[in-house]
């Protein structure tokens, strides 16, 4: 990057959002290829499941098999949209109803 | 009515996946309503580029086995509420995708009224890029400078005059574009790369656009954010040019001209 570029203000730095994007992605497609074939039909019926109670987004969910020691474990973490968020997006979908 | 345009090349690594994204996001920067499919099965890399990976929960060959619903797997935009992706499968099976198959989900996609559905096309001549090109009613051929991907695409413009739906009917042949892509213009002016005229000479058919060699473009697929979207990136402005043209509109080429080095340039560097 030239001074120029730095006068100008420093560009957004995009690698490490590269990064963490492709440790999600990744992550996810190799505990997928790793066996259990049910991992992606078990991904959207949680979902589904889930989304009957909180309006949570696709990406929302992330479900790993990892080992720990001898065993395997499931690993699912759901984030749940803040009160704000929640809130908003009831009442659009009141509206649509 | 409903557009069918394939995204197409022949040779690998030319900038398809990344125009595909450009050019369906442009287009419903102009309030179409768009699709944008991932051919490329095996190798799903158009949802890296749009940034919506994790958004992937059906895919395509999912809908043409009924493993789901066409509205299940299409995953709206996040920016555009009239802008859809339809990601690839991971799966190896090549005979995943079938004409059939291909037929039915463009045909719905038609029905539920979008105005154009993009068809990313994998490298090569296979299946997948054959399926892609299949059903179009438009053509646009990326294609570097370079010896063999003019070649290549030469190849493609065959194919899209014998093997394609218009074709074996005999209905208006398949509209061609080039899209020159990776284009440096200094590089030209030196006499290292062939020009835009040089390329249009050899294949003899109209140029869509061409697309700078940029910075931009890397940080957009970091990002996740179609290069079109950077209105600081010449390859940006590039895309916004080439989809009003699609439209319809008249745009004059811009970025063919190498940089003038100034002093100020030389000294900051650029
Ligand atoms: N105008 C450009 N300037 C700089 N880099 C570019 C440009 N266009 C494409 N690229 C880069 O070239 C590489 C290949 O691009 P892309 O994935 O779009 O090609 P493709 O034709 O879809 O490849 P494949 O045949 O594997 O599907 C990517 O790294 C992309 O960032
Ligand atoms: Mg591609």
């Amino acid at each position: 990057m030239g001074l120029f570029d730095f006068l100008r203000g420093s560009p957004k730095q995009t690698a490490s959002i590269a990064k963490e994007r492709l440790r999600i992605i990744v992550a996810q497609e190799r505990s997928a290829r790793g066996s259990p074939d049910y991992l992606p039909l078990l991904r959207r019926e949680l979902l589904e499941v889930i989304r009957k109670y909180v309006n949570v987004d696709q990406d929302a969910i992330d479900i790993q098999v990892k080992r720990d020691g001898d065993h395997e474990v499931l690993d699912l973490t759901v984030t749940l949209p803040d009160k704000s968020e929640a809130a908003a997006a009831a009442a659009a979908a009141a509206r649509e109803a | 009515m409903t557009e069918f345009i394939v995204i197409t090349s022949g040779k690998g690594g030319v900038g398809k996946t990344t125009s595909s994204a450009s050019i369906a996001v442009g287009l419903a920067k102009h309030g179409k309503k768009v699709a944008v499919i991932d051919f490329d099965v095996g190798l799903r890399n158009l949802d890296l580029i749009m940034g919506c990976e994790r958004r992937v929960v059906y895919d395509f060959v999912n809908v043409i086995h009924q493993e789901c619903t066409l509205k299940q797997a299409l995953i709206k935009d996040k920016r555009y509420e009239n802008l859809h992706v339809l990601a690839a499968s991971q799966t190896r099976d090549k005979d995943a995708l079938t004409k059939e198959g291909v037929e039915r989900v463009l045909n719905e996609l038609k029905d539920e009224g979008f105005d154009y559905v993009l068809c990313d096309s994998p490298a090569g001549i296979e299946k997948g890029a054959f399926l892609a090109m299949y059903f179009a009613d438009r053509a646009i051929v990326v294609v570097n400078p370079e010896v063999s991907s003019v070649r290549d695409s030469d190849r493609i413009l065959g194919l899209l005059s014998s093997k394609t739906r218009r074709a074996e009917t005999g209905a208006t042949p398949v509209m061609q574009h080039l899209l020159l892509t990776r284009y440096n213009p200094a590089r030209v002016v030196a006499g290292d790369m062939m020009s835009i005229d040089d390329v249009k000479e050899i294949l003899g058919i109209e140029v869509l656009g061409v697309i700078p060699e940029s910075e931009g473009v890397l940080a957009a697929s970091n990002s996740g954010v179609p290069v079109i979207l950077d209105e600081a990136s010449n390859a940006g402005l590039a895309y916004d040019d080439a989809v009003a043209r699609l439209l319809g509109q008249t745009r004059a080429m811009r970025f063919l001209d190498a940089p003038k080095k100034g002093i100020l340039s030389r000294l900051f560097g650029s």
